[in-house]
């Protein structure tokens, strides 16, 4: 009994500070809209900094405390900057840009940690005065803990009074539901912003300050919190800080009882508790209808068909593609299959998003369902190279019908969410499953057969599977199945009352964009001869996202262009010290110069330039 | 006159309000039926029954002797049933000849064609369809583009391109001009006097209903209070009382300007 | 005291407005009319800053406000009804009204909650309840009230009797009567012209992003064709 108790009380320690994080983010969600992929930067940053001032101040109970709320109020302070510096600019664009920008911050945020705290993970002091343990039901429980479980509910009471008993509140839940008018009335939304904005990153600040005592600092924090915080804002409803709470609480507890049944369950129990939830509560559980939305679009262009002048070009250019090999040095081969990859990846990306009008996170699962069934069925099956590489996207189209079907029940950022939820689903199950995985150390060996090892050869089956593939999907998206895919996109209700069973028709698009995927999967693991598990990670996914944004969404050539761009840029950055700071850099200018991608980027251009001839 | 479509007993609560209450009335072929009444009197709640957007507590809707309750508006849809948004939904991204394509497409069961090119499809009906609606000239723009009252023109294309028995409007006129008005609603009486369909819409504008509705059925907190023709309605006190007040704000003779 | 000169507006690459002129006046109230899509909604969201393509002149008290941020508009005394009302659903009436409170200006009438829940007796009964929980007729008037919580000294009503029963409409044009004997300036629009008529001192007529016609209803009334061409009456 007191066994059950102790666990329990962990369980709500562990809510306080989830709560902490997933309040914050579900704040700045609900006054700007942004998804803000740095909220976790902001957790990490917080730990970070209590750490120092802590140890600086060692010792005191007001060291302490004072560092830690020190810690937060700095954490505040840099949120500010990246608002005004950067999202401030970018409220009007697209919501996946905002997206992206912010993934930009946590890439320089992690260089910059590992530039002034290092690689080693740190190890903080113990609160004074709540450094021991007191034994209830004859368990021991740490004060710490017993502190944690009072300070989340104390938050929540004091930010629900905020938002309900001040102006200010009562502001900023009006500029959740209508910025626009909000600013007609005479209230400076850019502040309102702003203010949100700190408040959440402070918030997140004070999570990652209060761990120190409990768990090492280190630079692995803040996308390993981010993917649970996103989850308990989803299962508590995007915008609800009370819906928060409880999703912290549930997800916890469920979890310190569930890992004393299942020990691994822990990775993937959180995605788990949000898919069931969403299918039960599509807004989650305290979220309101319409909370899902990300800032308004303008309605893209009708499609036209390639100008011919448009269409030479391409055959140029293909053309130069397919004899690349014959005048290149090899590693310039092995280098332009993984562009065609990439491309094939982000076009089946861009069809999910840009046609299906289905923004995924978790667009890797299917890509590493694909490379993963084909190397389990050249390891298990005996399987030669084709019929692998057949059973590959075989398996990824599955893969999609099974996780397809619960996701078109949503929409917006939530079935945006429930991919996250997916891919990290068969993430964990790939990493822990050692056994039949590797695990960690991924399955090797999975080459192509002797005819087709040289990497020419080789240069030649993915240039024929992945022009191909991009080929097939160019026509289905102008096929009467496309343009209805689009149609759904466009207004669910017409599509319905023109008879459209409109879930079905979005679900065979994601099956497809999945099988696609898939497709690009097998190709890239025979290409490198293994699988890990990062090609089924977060990582993978949000590349896959910046492929088709810097290309441009609304341009059926934007993820071309885009993954060319993301791959080659890749090849040569990775090979520098601080890569990750230089790369969110460039995304960041990106981003900030060129909104509608680098599509959208060359046209503005060319009008520039004929307006100067003209 | 055949029966085209009945309903019976139609009711329905939202946490304990009624927001409908034992609507009963008949739809004859050729007929162009007006819901009118205050907001909030159960009108779009009524619609939404009718074309299986919500399904009712009780009641029974027949098109044609087809039962439509528990269908999806898909399949409503196909039964026969045409419709029209109170705030317009056209497919934004494209061109207003492919909005009716689309219909068709739908029609002709196609949406699962994967290699056909869209817009080679269905090319002649669907410049039919648009000259109906007098929109052929338009056809090339993209929808984003087009003018409200065009947009509300296009949805009538759209509605038609199944041949439907039944046309649902929900307020058809909500935010046009005067002019357009009157021009859209004499292009709905002229194709409902073609034959061939019936029509049942929702409007706020009294000189629209009162120019062109066969037959008015009022609603006032869920339940039908007066029906009839237009001088019926107008002269009823009770209709006055709760929807149509001293007539100053339409055409009457008793503007006091 | 509101002054539009040549104003131009774009929407992406579409313009909608071509040059539109026209004027306000100290406490008259001026009906702006024309068909859905001739650039009424547009004129004043241009005047309120809330699209970003603009072109020309708006003078407000002859200072120029064209360009500027839109809660520094409503902060020199403009007030803004939106024609798809707005309101905030997941507030309460009395938070709805507070989002609008702004302090009192020495050249305006100065509206307290009592004196609007004396002209919206509804809303006072109803001050607990949600926003969404309104009737439409009853979030036309919080929409107004909340924009007279600011204090303005002009206000745009953007189609104020749009998409409600008739009863209604005529509460509205009481409203609007009382507004006018309290000193403010009104701008609305419009496309029922019983309801203009009964409300405004002067009308315009727009189309196509251009005024068109300009004066009294009786100078309207004498130009049957007018009416007839870019009203159909």
């Amino acid at each position: 009994m007191g066994f059950y108790f102790a666990q329990l009380l962990t369980g709500l320690a562990n809510a306080s500070s989830l709560f902490l994080i997933a309040s914050g983010l579900s704040i700045i969600f609900g006054v700007t809209r942004i998804v803000n992929f740095a909220h976790g930067s902001f957790y990490m940053l917080g730990a970070y900094l209590a750490y120092t001032l802590v140890t600086l101040w060692s010792g005191s109970v007001l060291g302490f405390w004072g560092g830690v709320v020190l810690a937060a109020l700095v954490v505040g302070l840099i949120g500010l900057v990246v608002e005004l510096t950067i999202l401030r600019r970018i409220y009007h664009a697209p919501e996946l840009f905002q997206l992206v920008a912010t993934f930009g911050v946590v890439l320089i945020v992690q260089d910059a940690a590992l530039a002034i705290w290092g690689a080693e993970d740190l190890l903080g002091p113990r609160a004074p005065g709540l450094d021991r343990a007191v034994r209830i039901l004859g368990e021991p429980i740490p004060e710490y803990d017993l502190a944690l479980i009072a300070i989340g509910p104390a938050v929540l009471a004091g930010i629900w009074l905020l938002f309900h008993k001040t102006r200010w509140g009562v502001l900023v839940r009006a500029a959740t539901q209508d910025r626009e008018m909000v600013g007609a009335l005479g209230i400076n939304q850019a502040w309102l912003f702003s203010a949100a904005f700190v408040l959440g990153s402070a918030l997140a600040g004070l999570g990652g300050a209060l761990q120190i005592p409990r768990e090492a600092v280190s630079l692995q924090m803040d996308l390993s919190i981010i993917g649970e915080a996103f989850v308990v804002v989803v299962i508590g409803g995007m915008g609800s800080v009370s819906g928060a709470f409880v999703a912290a609480v549930l997800i916890s507890v469920l979890n310190s009882f569930a890992i004393l049944i299942f020990p691994q369950i822990s990775i993937v129990l959180p995605f788990i508790v949000m898919a069931i939830v969403l299918i039960f509560r599509p807004y989650g559980i305290l979220g309101k209808p319409g909370s899902e939305a990300g800032a308004p679009e303008a309605p893209e262009a009708p499609l036209t068909l390639m100008s011919p002048k448009a269409m030479m070009v391409m055959c140029a250019g293909l053309m130069a593609l397919a004899l690349s090999p014959l005048f290149t040095a090899e590693f310039t081969s092995v280098l332009l299959v993984d562009v065609m990859v990439a491309t094939l990846f982000a076009v089946s990306l861009h069809f999910m998003m840009g046609i299906g009008g289905m923004v995924s996170f978790g667009h890797a699962a299917y890509f590493g369902v694909g490379a993963y069934a084909a190397a389990l069925a050249v390891k298990f099956l005996g399987f030669g190279m084709l019929p692998a590489m057949a059973f590959g996207p075989l398996c990824a189209a599955l893969a999609a019908l099974f996780f397809g079907w619960f996701s078109v029940r949503l929409s917006g950022v939530y079935l945006a969410m429930l991919t996250l939820a997916a891919a990290q689903i068969l993430w964990g199950v790939t990493f822990q499953w050692q056994d039949f995985t590797g695990g960690d150390d991924g399955i090797l060996g999975v080459w192509p057969p002797g005819w087709a090892s040289s990497d020419r050869v080789y240069f030649y089956i993915a240039f024929v599977l992945c022009v191909g593939g991009i080929w097939v999907m160019r026509r289905i998206a102008y096929s009467p199945f496309g343009y209805v895919l689009r149609g759904v996109r466009d207004s669910q209700t017409r599509a319905e009352a023109i008879g459209v069973d409109t879930r079905f028709h979005q679900w065979m698009g994601f099956v497809i964009a999945g099988a696609f995927a898939g497709l690009a999967g097998v190709v890239f693991a025979f290409s490198k001869g293994s699988v890990f598990p990062d090609s089924l990670g977060i990582a993978l996914s949000i590349d896959g996202l910046i492929m088709v944004l810097l290309g441009g969404i609304h341009a059926l050539a934007g993820p071309i262009l885009g993954a060319s761009a993301f791959v080659l840029i890749e090849d040569w950055v990775t090979r520098l010290d601080y890569w990750r700071f230089i790369f969110g850099t460039i995304i960041l200018v990106v981003v900030l110069v060129a909104p509608d991608g680098i599509a959208g980027g060359i046209q503005r251009l060319w009008r520039i330039i004929k307006r100067g001839a003209a | 006159m055949s029966t085209v479509l009945q309903v019976r007993g139609l009711s329905k609560s939202f946490g304990g309000i009624r927001a409908v209450r034992d609507v009963n009335f008949d739809l004859a072929e050729g007929e162009f039926l007006a819901l009118i009444g205050p907001n909030g009197a159960g009108k779009t709640t009524c619609f939404n029954m009718l074309n299986g957007y919500l399904p009712p507590d009780e009641g029974t809707v027949s098109l044609g002797g087809q039962s439509l309750i528990g269908k999806p508006p898909r399949d409503i849809w196909r039964m026969g049933v045409g419709r029209t948004f109170q705030i317009t939904s056209t497919f934004m991204s494209m061109t207003v000849v492919e909005n009716v394509q689309m219909a068709l497409i739908s029609h002709h069961r196609r949406v699962f064609d994967l290699f056909s090119r869209a817009t080679r499809l269905y090319v002649d009906e669907a410049m039919a369809l648009l000259d109906l609606v007098s929109m052929r000239d338009q056809a090339g723009r993209a929808c984003s583009e087009l003018a409200y009252g065009d947009l509300k023109r296009l949805e009538l294309a759209i509605a038609l391109a199944h041949e439907p028995a039944l046309l649902l409007m929900d307020e058809p006129t909500a935010g046009m001009a005067p002019s357009e008005r009157v021009a859209l609603m004499a292009l709905t009486a002229e194709i409902v006097a073609r034959g061939g369909v019936s029509v049942v819409f929702t409007e706020h504008d009294m000189d629209v209903v009162f120019a062109h509705a066969h037959r008015i059925l009022v609603l006032n907190r869920g339940e039908i209070i007066a029906e009839g023709s237009g001088s019926d309605i107008r002269a009823n006190p009770l209709v006055q009382e709760v929807y149509l007040g001293g007539g100053a704000v339409f055409e009457t003779e008793a503007s006091d300007a | 005291m509101l002054e539009i000169q040549d104003l131009s507006a774009w929407y992406g690459r579409a313009q909608i407005l071509n040059g539109v002129s026209m004027r306000v006046g100290q406490n008259e109230v001026v009906a702006l009319m024309g068909r859905n899509g001739a650039g009424k909604s547009t004129t004043m969201k241009s005047v309120m800053g809330l699209l970003r393509q603009t072109g020309g002149a708006v003078r407000y008290d002859g200072r120029d406000i064209l360009g500027r941020a839109s809660h520094a508009i409503c902060r020199q005394g403009l007030g803004y009804v939106p024609e798809d009302r707005r309101i905030f659903g997941e507030l309460t009436v009395e938070e709805n009204l507070e989002v609008g409170r702004r302090p009192p200006r020495p050249d305006a009438p100065e509206w307290g909650l009592d004196h609007l829940y004396a002209l919206f007796p509804n809303l006072r009964e109803r001050r607990r309840n949600l926003g969404k929980q309104l009737s439409g007729g009853e979030q036309q008037m919080l929409t107004i009230a909340r924009t007279l919580m600011g204090n303005p000294r002009l206000i745009l009503l953007d189609e104020p009797s749009e998409g409600i029963a008739p009863v209604i409409v005529e509460q509205m044009a009481r409203v609007i009567a009382e507004l006018k004997r309290e000193g403010l300036s009104v701008l609305i629009s419009e496309q029922n012209l019983h309801f203009a008529r009964l409300v405004s001192d002067r009308t315009y007529i727009i189309e196509k992003g251009q005024i068109r016609f300009e004066g009294r209803f009786d100078d309207l009334d004498a130009n049957p064709d007018i009416s007839r061409t870019y009203l159909a009456v």
